[in-house]
């Protein structure tokens, strides 16, 4: 199989799609990519620099670590100061600021604050040390809210009496609805999730073909992946053609993954939810269902927060909705860097500010 | 430095350990030698050269597979003073023990120790220890500090390269960071991955006798190769760029990074050397590399170039060239 | 969320489902939770410990074939040849 894979890294393949991109490019478009994976991917392997001038990459709110709100981290350092509870996280929450700390600080401070890399490892946790309180942070879209969702019901299958979800899901349908209603967001085609997809399928983009008339293609992550991504939209753009394509059609089907889908209803139900910089977009978090009220740290962990605050010059919201690129933003390299990041745009592993200033030169000096 | 207080992230080996050195240790200390931050320092005795360097030992657990903390301290100090050109002769120890450590464990510790000093042909003459109370100290702390003989005329440094000398790397990358995160808790995963701690100042006498036109050695410990090269292209006021495809890894450390979301090239290491060598001399090199112990997967992995001053690249297999960046903090594992 | 890699079962679920899989030579337990019907030697895309899709070689290797069909003609100089194929059939000038 890896060499299959490898294949999907190989110049030679990526070479024919690049020329095939630079035939059918032929109007100026702006495609948007709304997975901060995507970003990466693109900043790694210099694929910007292999468009034709006609099409700008943009970059969207697809990093949910990035568009996690300040509010929402600060709710999770209260949780992890308060006697005898271990937080558990994704080590992509680790660096984030919120408004006045974030985790990594709040565990030199003292707080047991623990990185696990599936949430399952957080069960066994709670399982080896029965005096504390295990909080499991969970942060990610679709990709990630069934592993968690498939946790909880293994929490309540063995009776776990000290562990709980924080969930800080967010889905990503409703975000592109908010995103082509943004008067300042002007995106001609979307390159889609692969993985989100992997578990929602086709169907819940339908709507950006149907009612905005925007192509959109279901994307993979090795370069070809990207590349293949961006041929199959500069194609349905010179042809006239709005619909929802799959490009990675080797994880993705057109219905998804329906046991993941039934383990995200079965845990959680839709919430309003604020994403940093944008605001509140109704029903894209996920909250947990009452049922399971007995595994939800807010039920089981109520703190009170300090006020939420921003950052003065903070612009990472006009970079998650593609208005303004990283290196335009005044803090870039000066003032917000990877070592000291005034937003989570510069911090979290797929954040734009990050990608670019990993993988660009572009405004260090 | 903006931090008020001490985080994880300044002892990883990556750029906020580069700015607490900057801006505290070395601001403070302000010494010529000093600052020239190489790994050893040369200094001028009667009649004779020494090369003297220090390294502090924190790792947790204290066993791995492939090795342990004495073996990593060790082989960690010998390598720094190798990396001058010297010939390392003593070892000073200094532990802190943890309250409640267990003596089996310590001596497990002493011998391994003694093993790797022998094997590298150094003495330990010289130690201290004291115990802390229980709760501070993770089970134990050692410092070593070493000191070597420089011959005469060696004059080994970072700031030395120039453009068209050649990289040369002497194995795999990683090893030693995968096997030691592999023992997390919370990360279990299995592999037949050892780290990879070993002493190199027999690989480091091979090619300098091989190569005499050496510019420098380096061992990426902390912090990866990454954190090396950069040191190197920033000193030496040049751009380093390294073909990706001739790096070696072992598929396993591979298959680790790309599970946990890991940069290989930030990956710890603790028995790796780095050589800068003159365009004409890299064949020699690599073939001294490659029969000296330690350096059987040794390769040529890139050159250095006059410009951009400071900045190091790698070259991707898919032909895209990115800038290998140096460690921010710690290096997590991420899902994202 | 988007890191998913995939792996290969070495074997079968137990019965709380989970399952060691090997990815390049490391070995890891991962849950089949979402993918109940992955045996042993299947490949999988493994997301934060759990498998959340069964990758299918056949099609991976089908589609790679296709896409390096790419650097050697698009579907437009397929077409085109084909009727030039056709016109040459049907005026007997087709070489052997």
């Amino acid at each position: 199989m890896s060499d299959i894979l490898d294949g999907f890294r190989d110049p030679e393949v990526a070479r024919g799609l690049v020329d095939a991109i630079h035939e059918v490019a032929k109007q100026p478009c702006t495609l948007m990519e709304v997975c901060g994976t995507h970003t990466m991917a693109i900043a790694k392997n210099g694929l910007r620099g292999l468009m034709p001038d006609t099409i700008k990459l943009l970059s969207g709110p697809g990093c949910p670590v990035c568009v996690t709100a300040n509010a929402d981290i600060d709710l999770a350092i209260e949780m992890a100061r308060q006697p005898g509870v271990t937080l558990a996280t994704f080590g992509d929450m680790m660096k984030v600021p919120g408004s006045y700390s974030s985790l990594s600080a709040e565990k030199a401070d003292g707080r047991d604050v623990r990185v696990v890399y599936s949430p399952l490892d957080s069960l066994s946790l709670a399982e080896r040390e029965p005096d504390r309180h295990v909080v499991f942070l969970g942060v990610g879209f679709e990709t990630t809210a069934p592993t968690v969702a498939l946790t909880i019901r293994e929490a309540a299958r063995r009776g776990l009496p000290n562990w709980s979800a924080l969930s800080l899901h967010k889905t990503v349908p409703g975000a592109l609805r908010a995103l082509v209603n943004d008067p300042e967001v002007r995106v001609t085609g979307f390159i889609l999730p692969g993985h989100v997809s992997t578990i929602i399928g086709a169907q819940p983009y339908e709507f950006l073909a149907s009612e905005y008339g925007i192509p959109s293609v279901i994307t993979g992550f090795e370069p070809v992946d990207v590349l293949q991504g961006v041929w199959m939209l500069a194609t349905q753009l010179a042809e006239g053609r709005a619909e929802v394509e799959i490009a990675y059609g080797r994880g993705v089907n057109v219905e998804g993954n329906p046991t993941a889908v039934a383990a995200i209803e079965e845990a959680f139900e839709p919430c309003d939810s604020e994403w940093r910089g944008i605001g509140v977009i109704p029903g894209t978090g996920l909250a947990l269902r009452p049922g399971f009220a007995g595994y939800d740290a807010r039920v089981r962990m109520p703190v009170t927060p300090p006020e939420p605050r921003e950052i003065k010059g903070c612009q990472c919201g006009d970079v998650l909705r593609g208005v303004v690129l990283p290196f335009e933003c005044k803090l870039f390299g000066r003032g917000c860097t990877p070592e000291h990041p005034v937003g989570p745009c510069m911090v979290s592993s797929e954040g734009s500010c990050a990608a670019y200033y990993r993988y660009t030169d572009y405004g260090k000096e | 430095m903006r931090a008020d207080r001490i985080l994880l992230a300044h002892g990883s080996g990556g750029t906020m350990m580069k700015e607490l050195i900057e801006e505290l240790f070395v601001a403070e200390f302000a010494d010529e030698v000093l600052l020239r931050m190489d790994d050893a320092a040369s200094l001028e005795f009667p009649g004779t050269r020494l090369a003297f360097s220090t390294d502090t030992y924190t790792v947790s657990p204290l066993f791995f597979p492939g090795g342990d903390i004495g073996r990593l301290a060790v082989c960690g100090t010998v390598n720094d003073v190798a990396t001058s050109g010297a010939r390392p002769l003593y070892l000073s120890v200094g532990f802190v023990l943890e309250e409640g450590m267990s003596v089996d464990d310590l001596r497990r510790i002493l011998i391994s120790m003694r093993d790797a000093a022998a094997e590298a042909g150094v003495r330990i003459v010289t130690g201290d220890t004291k115990v802390v109370e229980r709760g501070h100290g993770d089970g134990v702390y050692i410092n070593t500090a070493g000191v070597g003989v420089l011959p005469e005329g060696i004059d080994l440094s970072g700031s030395h390269c120039r453009p068209g000398d050649v990289v040369l790397l002497s194995g795999t990358l990683g090893d030693h960071g995968i096997a030691v995160v592999s023992t997390r808790e919370g990360l279990s995963f299995s592999t037949d991955i050892r780290s990879d701690a070993a002493p190199l100042n027999h690989l480091v006498a091979a090619v300098l006798e091989a190569a005499p036109g050496v510019r420098c050695f380096r061992d990426p410990t902390r912090g990866g190769l990454a954190s090396t090269l950069n040191e190197l292209a920033e000193a030496s006021g040049v751009s380093i760029t390294v073909e990706e495809p001739l790096v070696p890894v072992n598929e396993q450390v591979r298959g680790a990074s790309e599970m946990l979301g890991y940069d290989v090239f930030q990956v710890a290491n603790e028995g790796k050397m780095v050589a800068v060598v003159p365009p004409e001399q890299a064949e020699a090199a690599l073939a001294a590399m490659r029969t000296a112990p330690y350096g059987e997967a040794a390769a040529i992995i890139g050159e250095v170039a006059e410009s951009p001053a400071g900045k190091v690249y790698v070259r991707t297999s898919f032909g895209a060239t990115r800038i290998m960046d140096m460690l921010v903090g710690e290096q997590l594992p991420r899902i994202c | 969320m988007c890191l998913a890699i995939p792996a290969q079962l070495v074997s079968e679920p137990n019965d709380i489902q989970m399952v060691e899989v090997d990815i390049l030579g490391v070995r890891r337990h991962i849950s089949t939770m979402m993918a109940p019907a992955a045996k042993k030697g299947d490949h999988v895309l493994v997301h934060a410990g759990f498998a959340i899709q069964i990758v299918d070689e056949e099609f991976a290797a089908e589609s790679l074939e296709m896409l390096r069909s790419f650097g050697i003609k698009t579907a437009e100089d397929l077409e085109a040849e084909a009727a030039g194929f056709d016109a040459a059939d049907a005026a007997g000038t087709l070489a052997p």
